[in-house]
């Protein structure tokens, strides 16, 4: 049991615990924060077991955008919560019935003593000698270029739909309306003809005086 | 320590991905009230898969599976951005977030 053997344990368990605290926190603001380290712990293990990118990946997409955004919906919300917990109690029977039922044929199925036993290889044995965000990148821009494409495709439409579904128009507001400050009608919006008397006592020929608006 | 076997392995992450994934299941049978932690709970349930993928590909020594991983984040931040934005948008017409009251399909 060596030194990054411990320090796997140590996360994992971090993990679990504040999964634990994520289901059964009374606020959710202290689950959403509860999640956050979760993430975090998660992603601290994948970065121990070789996969660096998506380790990174994980924090700044998740701790940083989702979780951010979690948290920014349920301080928004002015939520009751307490109505929101009846029936915590009377379903936690069941609810840790089947958990741990569900945890034990998993565990089962897999075999953990049979899959402990062949450690991974090492980054470099199976990548080659490049480091795992090349690797991936080469995979992602050759192979998977197509989803690629597509996944940024359904980035778009979920900005646009998220944005969609909560704009309104309040009542009260006011707005600017770009199209009517850019529209321009030919004469009477843009310059207004003023009629003003000459001042200067030179006669003035007579076509300028069908013409107003021009400067003497 | 034999139990443990020698260094990190793909047993160990599975491990982890499976409580993960029970003590989501656990959370959304608990809080079934809440639609914000079923929300986080779901999340929880993406995070053990990811476990998964992200072991086997290590173990495989697959690029593919991580490329896939990629891809649940992806989908995972629009389905909540989406997701959120309908709990606004619930909230503001119902005043409640509360599952048992939402039941205007029941007729």
């Amino acid at each position: 049991m060596d030194f990054v053997q411990i320090a796997y344990f140590v996360f994992a368990g971090a993990a679990v615990a504040a999964a634990l605290g994520v289901i059964s926190l009374r606020n959710p603001v202290h689950a959403a924060l509860c999640l956050v380290l979760t993430f975090f712990s998660v992603a601290c293990t994948w970065i121990i077991s070789g996969a660096e990118f998506l380790g990174i990946a994980l924090i700044l997409v998740y701790v940083g955008a989702v979780m951010v955004l979690f948290l920014f919906v349920v301080m928004m919300l002015d939520v009751d919560t307490a109505p929101l917990r009846e029936g915590f109690v009377r379903y936690l029977p069941v609810g840790l019935i089947v958990a741990v039922v569900m945890l034990a044929e998993i565990l089962t199925l897999i075999g953990v003593q049979a899959l402990v036993a062949t450690p991974f290889a090492d980054n470099v044995a199976t990548g080659g000698d490049i480091p795992n965000t090349t690797w991936l990148a080469r995979a992602l821009f050759t192979e998977f270029m197509l989803p690629f494409e597509v996944a940024a495709v359904i980035l778009t439409i979920a900005v646009i739909a998220a944005v969609m579904l909560t704009l309104r128009r309040r009542v009260g507001a006011k707005h600017q309306d770009p199209s009517a400050q850019s529209r321009v009608r030919s004469t009477q919006g843009r310059i207004r003809m003023v009629s003003m008397p000459a001042e200067s006592s030179v006669a003035v020929p007579s076509a300028m005086d069908e013409m107003p608006g021009t400067a003497p | 320590m034999t139990m443990f076997g020698e260094g990190l392995a793909v047993g160990h992450s599975l491990t982890l991905g499976a409580a993960l994934f029970c003590i989501s299941l656990a959370g959304i049978f608990l809080n079934r009230k809440n639609v914000i932690v079923l929300l986080m709970s779901i999340e929880l349930m993406l995070l053990a898969v990811n476990i998964n993928f992200v072991a086997f590909s290590r173990h495989l020594g697959d690029p593919a599976g991580q490329v896939f991983v990629f891809f649940i984040l992806t989908v995972a931040a629009a389905e909540a951005a989406i997701g959120l934005a309908i709990l606004v948008t619930l909230f503001r017409n119902r005043k409640t977030i509360n599952v048992s009251e939402i039941d205007t399909l029941k007729g």
